[in-house]
């Protein structure tokens, strides 16, 4: 206990009683506005906290109205850009397959009087009727039995046998016409199955355009849900940013693991090219121009891919007509092809100088350098690694659009939650703190509880001498 | 614009910035090599050391190798001093002419009568003062036994600022043997002038240690 606080020297005990006592008195008299300010405090930061919330709760609501009205217009985006896609499927179909209709009109009636000719010549002429042979059967009966030689015999054998001869003939006649009928519809079966594949092109065809067609109305719904502003197209719209982000974030992951390797193909030849003691800033400047590289291919395939209208993060691209657009195509990738080249011959001269290294290592080591027998199979490897890297990269253009545009929504979100979560912690701290002046108030009540004891009863006495006092004002110490 | 400006200043200025705290790049190592008559039987293990630097040392490092004899401070006693090229390619061929340098001298080497080792010591470290790498080292590949011609004057104080003195396998002589703190008496001189000159001191017999102590 430090000496200044000794009030009853040598006595610890009697001078921290003598201290409390004092203590609880000075509390006591001050109690009114030692709870003024108690309460006060509490009050000034409950009020501060609820300013606070109100503010952030602002800016959350205009944050998550900002993000809707996004949302929403890039949905009705994409699903325009949908629909414009879907109208041109239909319309290329449409002139590929039913541009031709009249010539495949004119094909099949074509077609079709060819095997009506045909089938009119492979009519079937009906064989010499069966009553003839009977005929021919009872004049032989009749000859046998009026003896063969009678005069009558003779003319009945003679017309059985020329009934017979024309019988013959006739049959002979049938079998003829029905070779050639078989022949015109064997001829017939080519043109009955050209018609057949005929027909059924017409039923893909037809059957596409339907199911387009179905698409488009799915496409135009899902349009008209969005122009709505339905809470159920922004789920579903948030729902797919979100699936979007996630996926996008993964390729461009990967990606990201290509780019090294690239880095790691032309990181040590361009130290060859721009040697390896000079630094830019405290990176070496072969990995500066080895990260320059690969940057410029990511960017020519940002503008490959933009020109050919597969992405559309730049819309001055967009605006340009299908010539220049077209000529701009074939310029980026006549650079990418030529970057491409230069890395494939960078990674050839990794292995080189790999190799140089190891000789070296061997000389050092004393032992004889030895060329490992397929050592060309990791050269090729690396070329055409290197060759075929830059390509690869091209297509980031796509992950990374949608992880732009994705990006954009689910940052929103995510700042609105966070500010949601801060709002909730600066209320929860409004509620505390008035709840603890609260209880510091009483927690001083209790410190001073015998003083007010006294007054109390005080009070009461005197309510008791004087009956006619309000029961209110016998409350100690109203604050 | 004015605030492009004024952003595209602030990026130099924080560029130059990093770029002045960075420590110059590159490494430099110079050998001294003891061709006394107790040490000359060593000179096939600096040879391997040798090697394994030249192995270790990257394009646009510096290496010099010089030889201790009775008057160190002079030319003559150095054997080869290169900066390497910037080219991975060439610098490997410099390595190997610097290799077939070092193994011919140490074939045809011829004993010294006396030993200068703080003439070395002086020339090491103002060639890798003029050549300027990020670290500087001196390395000693010998008995630490000073045995300079009357005449000589070594005795003086040496600025070694910045450079690391490695002794290396540094055997023990005849009279070492009989009394060992004639040994721990010869390092710990050693240690207090280079130390006195600002440099660091070090000793290494373990050759197994030396990629460590080096870090290269």
């Amino acid at each position: 206990m430090p000496s200044w606080l000794m009030v009853w020297p040598g006595n610890p005990g009697l001078s921290v009683a003598l201290l409390l006592v004092v203590l609880v008195l000075v509390m006591y008299g001050a109690r009114t506005p030692a709870h003024r300010g108690i309460l006060g405090i509490a009050k000034a930061l409950t009020q501060g906290c609820k300013l606070t919330v109100d503010a952030i709760t602002g800016v959350q609501t205009r944050l998550v109205a900002r993000n809707r009205e996004v949302l929403l217009s890039e949905g009705l985006q994409e699903t325009e850009r949908q629909i414009e896609q879907e109208f041109q499927r239909i319309s290329a179909s449409v002139e590929r397959d039913l541009s031709a209709y009249p010539a495949l009109h004119r094909q099949l009636a074509d077609q079709v009087r060819l095997i009506d000719e045909d089938y009119q010549r492979a009519t079937d002429t009906p064989p010499a009727p069966e009553g003839w042979t009977q005929t021919i059967a009872a004049a032989g009966e009749l000859a046998g039995q009026a003896m063969s030689q009678t005069p009558a015999a003779k003319a009945v054998d003679a017309l059985r046998v020329a009934i017979e001869e024309a019988h013959d003939d006739a049959m002979e006649n049938y079998r003829e016409s029905s070779r050639e009928r078989h022949k015109l519809l064997a001829k017939m079966v080519p043109t009955w199955r050209s018609m057949a594949s005929t027909l059924t092109r017409v039923e893909k065809s037809v059957t596409g355009i339907f199911e387009r067609s179905r698409h488009l109305d799915e496409l135009m719904e899902s349009y008209r849900e969005i122009a709505s502003k339905s809470d159920a197209a922004e789920r579903a719209l948030t729902s797919s940013s979100m699936t979007q982000f996630v996926t996008a974030g993964l390729v461009l992951v990967v990606a990201l693991l290509g780019g090294f390797i690239n880095f790691q193909l032309i990181a040590l030849p361009m130290s060859e090219m721009v040697g390896a003691t000079s630094r830019l800033g405290s990176m070496q400047t072969s990995d500066v121009a080895a990260l320059v590289i690969i940057l410029m291919e990511i960017t020519m395939g940002l503008f490959l891919m933009e020109s050919l209208r597969i992405t559309r993060l730049f819309p001055v691209i967009g605006r340009l007509d299908r010539r220049t657009r077209v000529h701009m195509a074939w310029a980026a990738f006549s650079l990418l092809f030529i970057l491409a080249g230069i890395e494939s011959s960078l990674a050839y001269m990794r292995d080189m100088l790999a190799a140089d290294r190891v000789a070296l290592t061997q000389t050092l080591a004393g032992s004889t350098v030895q060329r490992p027998e397929f050592m060309w199979i990791p050269s090729v490897g690396q070329m055409v690694m290197g060759f075929i890297l830059p390509f690869a990269l091209t297509f980031v253009a796509i992950p990374l659009e949608s992880f732009i545009h994705s990006g954009r929504i689910v940052g929103g979100q995510v700042v609105a939650g966070v500010l949601r979560m801060i709002g909730f912690g600066v209320n929860l701290f409004g509620f505390a703190a008035d709840h603890v002046g609260k209880a510091l108030k009483n927690l001083y009540d209790v410190i001073i509880f015998l003083p007010l004891k006294v007054e109390e009863l005080v009070i009461a006495s005197r309510s008791r001498e004087a009956p006619g006092t309000p029961e209110g004002d016998r409350t100690p110490s109203a604050a | 614009m004015k605030r492009l400006f004024r952003r595209a200043r602030v990026l130099l200025a924080i560029f130059a910035l990093t770029s002045c705290t960075v420590t110059p790049p590159g490494t430099g190592v110079f050998l001294l090599l003891d061709t006394s008559g107790t040490y000359a039987g060593e000179l096939e293990q600096a040879r391997t050391v040798i090697n394994y630097l030249l192995g270790t040392l990257d394009p646009g490092d510096s290496f010099g190798v010089a030889r201790i004899d009775g008057g160190s401070f002079s030319e003559k006693d150095i054997i080869l001093r290169m900066t390497f090229d910037e080219r991975p390619s060439v610098a490997n061929d410099q390595k190997r002419a610097f290799m077939q340098t070092v193994g011919a001298f140490t074939d045809t080497v011829r004993t010294a009568a006396h030993t200068d080792i703080t003439g070395g010591v002086l020339q090491a470290v103002e060639w890798l003062n003029e050549v300027g790498p990020g670290t500087r080292t001196v390395l000693i590949f010998s008995d630490m036994e000073e045995d300079l011609q009357e005449g000589y004057v070594r005795d003086f104080p040496i600025d070694m600022t910045g450079v690391r003195v490695i002794a290396l396998n540094v055997t023990k002589l005849q009279p070492d043997n009989v009394d060992p703190r004639l040994y721990t008496g010869r390092l710990e001189d050693w240690r207090q002038r280079v130390e006195s000159g600002g440099g660091e001191w070090a000793v290494i017999n373990d050759m197994e240690r030396l990629a460590v102590a080096l870090d290269l």
